[in-house]
């Protein structure tokens, strides 16, 4: 069965690779320790030695619109094209194509469709800075083939907390019975507390610096029911209107299991929000055997 | 009133580089020119199967015509999609980074939480 190398959970900020690549007068004055932190994370993956990545992010309404809103949706396609003209326009992020493990995508549809998650699926899926920021800060070379996962916390009415730490669970329990030899790194990227559109936004940290210090908290040590206890879909709009972008590093908890601490654990306070960085690696050791 | 429609209207004309510049320089004629031709055009169907039935309030189009957006805050209109699209059309105006964000913020500073519903 598959080996899972590396559980990692990350926020995305689209705006890393144009502060990491600008130069001169360009370049930010927090660029340069946003590069060694991003840098040090990115090892975290490297000596896991993963062959293929699960990928968890949220589409921002650019495939996946209010017609037709699946809650939690996997790709199953054999290669992905990737950012859209409006995080280029934004962000100036590249266009950027993936190789996709189509087999570990019927694996996932099938096994967790029988484990009770009605997951929807897309067969040509054009996937956005959700996942390819993680792909920037820590495969650059983006030579691994994937699985996208998308996760709506961004159109409610949404699913209640504990079903995204669930599927992180399950998420888990299929690649661990994947029928391969693979070693699968599964990542997933979501937010601390965050505004965007409101009157909070880009100030000069994150909305809610007592919210972001306990989600660390929670997220480092594993502290699933905690964070359960203290976090329903109501109190998410409070420290910041962004805020249920945390849903997604709750699965990654899931993900990672309960009570388990963080092999990696690490964090930037920026204008506007906290960044943070979290790397397990379940079988003791990222190296590979 | 349809929230639903207001991020329609925000979405598609947010990924679309021509309209995003007849939004910016025409707004009252491009808010009047969608909702004729495009408000119920349903995405990834034929225009013969298009929906017959959606059309903005007063307020609604007003707002948009306007480029009100902390009317479209007030109104539901999700934030993001409102935010982004803004960003696009007036961010060169503003010398200072992040300039436009920042004003963006003040002139919404009169909202309290909880902010108004974005749920459709």
């Amino acid at each position: 069965m598959a080996t899972v190398a590396a559980v990692i959970a990350s926020t995305h900020h689209p705006f890393y690779y144009r502060a990491s690549t600008s130069t001169g007068e360009d370049r930010p004055p927090f660029a340069d320790e946003w590069v060694a932190k991003i840098t040090a994370f990115r090892e975290t993956l490297t000596r896991a030695n993963p062959d293929v990545l699960v990928l968890v992010g949220s589409d921002h309404f650019h495939q996946l619109w209010l017609d037709n809103m699946p809650q939690f949706l996997v790709g199953k396609a054999p290669f992905y094209d990737a950012n859209w003209y409006n995080e280029e326009r934004e962000f100036g992020l590249p266009r950027m194509f993936f190789k996709g493990q189509e087999d570990l995508s019927a694996h996932i549809l099938r096994d967790g469709l029988d484990a009770g998650f009605d997951l929807a699926f897309s067969n040509e899926l054009r996937i956005d800075h959700s996942v390819t920021c993680p792909m920037i800060t820590l495969r650059p070379q983006a030579d691994l083939p994937i699985v996208p996962v998308y996760t709506n916390i961004f159109a409610p009415p949404l699913p209640q907390p504990k079903r995204y730490v669930q599927l992180g669970q399950t998420i888990r329990e299929l690649v661990e019975s994947w029928p391969s030899d693979q070693r699968v790194a599964v990542i997933g990227t979501g937010h601390l507390s965050l505004e965007l559109g409101g009157p909070r936004q880009f100030g000069p940290h994150g909305p809610d610096p007592e919210f972001d210090r306990k989600a660390v908290e929670w997220i480092a040590n594993g502290d699933i029911e905690k964070a359960l206890g203290e976090v329903s879909l109501d109190s998410l709009w409070l420290p910041g209107n962004a805020t249920h972008g945390f849903l997604d590093f709750m699965l990654m908890m899931g993900v990672a299991g309960v009570g388990e601490k963080a092999d990696y654990a690490d964090t930037l306070d920026l204008f506007h929000t906290m960044e943070a960085y979290f790397t397990w690696y379940p079988n003791g050791s990222g190296e590979r055997p | 009133m349809s929230k639903y429609l207001l991020n329609k209207f925000l979405y598609t004309v947010d990924r679309d580089p021509e309209l995003v510049e007849r939004y910016r320089s025409e707004p009252s004629e491009t808010v009047r020119w969608w909702e004729a031709e495009r408000a119920n055009a349903i995405l990834n169907v034929q225009d013969e199967e298009c929906s017959t039935w959606l059309k903005f309030d007063d307020v609604e189009r007003e707002a948009l015509a306007a480029h009100d957006f902390p009317k479209l805050f007030e109104l539901g209109a999700h934030p993001f999609l409102t935010l982004t699209l803004f960003i696009a059309m007036f961010e060169r105006d503003h010398a200072e980074p992040l300039g436009f964000q920042l004003e963006y913020a003040r002139r919404l500073s009169h909202f309290t939480m909880p902010y108004p519903d974005i749920s459709t």
